[in-house]
């Protein structure tokens, strides 16, 4: 006992300090998942959540059987599928390109202009999105009708949404997803270069034999981190970029929930398909902390 | 570089090619952005929009678009956002890091597992909204600060960054009778600030960017940032700028909404060459299992 006591006495500045984060924590993350409940009951605005009469699982029956369960849901899968085949790659295949990039000065002023667009703001995207692809007055629309071609009204057709969501979204983070690359590439034996230059080994040899093999690691984390985030497709980047025209193919889960929970005020529902959500995502990430650990020790 | 074969030459200059284009579509938007939103519209009509280097020079979108007070009072809420918030992020990110980087705190294992939890598991959007409505911060520019205190990732680099800190100094100090106090502003915080610095621009750069938690928290317009406000301008316009009508007034949707763009990033451009290479150093020192 006297022992606890010493050590609590030893550590109480200590526990003091960490008081006032646990306390964030528990209110700011720990009080939203109590209301959750309100996806098990008829929630009224009027009545609060205490109040509100429970209905079970009619929300998330509801949701499950709605015509718009597919859609969403495929929607979300597919955009995240589009995303992990196209902007998981582009990354490596950058830091490839700049790794065989012999000027100093070259390199990083490209990689310095690769950075750029991942500090911008998904609404200042939008904005060079229109400057360039608006019917009217976009660059694209005028350089085209310039050509004698008909328009094209980017930012409204179904078509095109999910090419330029996945787009952006290459553009917006290929230079910054790139930095861990590079960092591991950096970590690779130039005695193996010189070994197989001397054996006659082509530069696709190399690339192949030594280069991928040495940064396989960082590339089968980085994925495994990716597949346990497969249902957050990026919220504010879909959210800016969709409108009625263009909402059947981009609608993703979360969209929804925001527009079915915010503007039609169905707390109820919009709970039980968040919580729905976040359930799948909470397993997908013990799936892949699983998986991290026969690799390159677990996530965390 | 004899060595070099035909093909291999010819890979080489692919491979520069290509990263100069990708290089320069990072950058020819925001000079199309700034060109637009100087120019007169009668010179956008007459070159069909393309225009790279203004010829001629008009500031009417700006003017149009400070008109109300609306533009002031999006950049104060954002200013308040961006200093007050990062500064109480940063200070209570701290405070929770340095306790927990104490290996032989008693009960540091649990209560890491009660933050890591927190990353794997939310209530989601609606949740947090009755939350921030219950406790009545709804409208006030705290809900866009208080919310976000602490990021657990963030918390997480900061707590491995302290844990590699040489112990010896810690015990050191300590022999020589320093408090906990003392050991973390004379040791600790003087060793910490590369990583201060990073995470503090992480956190800065998440204020700037926000908009999402603003749509869900504030209706109040006077409180409104700048994000949102450039995407009411960017949504309001698009509905019209189809109709060439619209293109004969005097300042035309374009310019207005690409010198909106333009006041909203220019502040980032600005700052960018200072502090992008403390963001490599942040990435890698992320990369780091917490």
């Amino acid at each position: 006992m006297a022992l606890i006591a010493r050590q609590f006495r030893r550590y109480s500045i200590m526990y003091v300090l960490l008081l006032p984060g646990l306390l964030y924590f528990a209110v700011f993350k720990y009080v939203p998942m109590v209301y959750i409940t309100a996806g098990f009951k008829n929630y009224n605005v009027l009545k609060g959540l205490w109040e509100s009469p429970w209905v079970g699982w009619q929300n998330f029956k509801f949701f499950f059987e709605g015509v718009y369960f597919y859609q969403i849901i495929g929607n979300t899968i597919l955009i995240s599928l589009y995303k992990l085949v196209f902007s998981f790659p582009a990354p490596i295949i950058l830091a490839l390109m700049l790794n065989s990039v012999t000027s100093g000065g070259f390199k990083r002023t490209i990689q310095t202009l690769t950075y750029l667009p991942h500090f911008l703001s998904w609404v200042i995207i939008y904005g060079l999105m229109v400057a360039f692809l608006a019917p009217g007055t976009g660059l694209v629309n005028q350089l085209m009708t310039a050509f004698h071609l008909e328009r094209i009204s980017f930012l409204t057709e179904p078509s095109l949404i999910r090419s330029l969501i996945v787009g952006t979204d290459i553009w917006q983070s290929v230079g910054w997803g790139a930095i861990i690359y590079l960092a591991a590439l950096t970590g690779i034996d130039p005695s193996l270069y010189e070994a197989a230059t001397v054996d006659g080994a082509s530069r696709w040899r190399q690339i192949w034999s030594i280069t991928l093999p040495g940064i396989r690691n960082v590339i089968i984390l980085m994925l495994i981190l990716r597949l346990s985030a497969i249902l957050d497709v990026g919220f504010d980047q879909i959210y800016i970029m969709m409108n009625p025209l263009n909402q059947e193919k981009a609608d993703v889960i979360e969209t929804w929930v925001y527009r079915v929970g915010m503007q039609e005020g169905r707390i109820g529902l919009a709970t039980a398909v968040g919580l729905f959500k976040s359930v799948i995502g909470f397993m997908l990430v013990l799936g892949a902390n699983r998986l991290a650990k026969r690799f390159d020790g677990q996530i965390w | 570089m004899n060595t070099m074969t035909n093909s291999e030459r010819i890979t080489q200059i692919l491979n520069y090619t290509l990263l100069s284009l990708l290089a320069a579509t990072c950058v020819i938007p925001f000079i199309y952005v700034i060109t637009v939103s100087v120019t007169p519209i009668s010179e956008v009509i007459k070159n069909d929009g393309l225009v790279l280097i203004p010829t001629k020079v008009t500031w009417t979108a700006y003017e149009a678009i400070m008109q109300g007070g609306r533009l002031t009072e999006a950049y104060q809420a954002t200013l308040f956002r961006v200093g007050v918030g990062t500064v109480v992020n940063l200070f209570f990110t701290i405070l929770t890091a340095l306790p927990l980087s104490r290996k032989s705190l008693p009960g540091r294992s649990y209560f890491l597992m009660f933050i890591v939890f927190t990353m794997l598991f939310n209530g989601g959007i609606i949740p947090s909204y009755l939350l921030v409505k219950e406790i009545g911060l709804l409208d006030s520019s705290w809900s866009l600060i208080v919310p976000g205190l602490i990021n657990a990732f963030y918390l997480m680099i900061v707590k491995s960054f302290f844990e590699q800190l040489p112990e010896a100094i810690d015990e050191a100090a300590r022999i020589d009778g320093a408090g906990e106090l003392a050991i973390l502003f004379r040791i600790v915080l003087p060793l910490s600030v590369p990583i201060i610095a990073t995470v503090g621009l992480f956190y800065a750069v998440w204020h700037w960017n926000s908009y999402f938690d603003a749509l869900l928290y504030i209706n109040d317009a006077s409180k409104q940032p700048l994000q949102l406000f450039l995407r009411q301008i960017l949504l309001a316009s698009v509905a019209i700028s189809g109709d060439a009508a619209e293109a004969a007034n005097s300042v035309n949707p374009i310019s207005v909404q690409m010198a909106s763009v333009a006041v909203t990033t220019l502040p980032i451009l600005l700052v960018y060459p200072f502090i992008q290479k403390h963001f490599t150093r942040g990435v890698l020192l992320g990369s780091v299992k917490g």
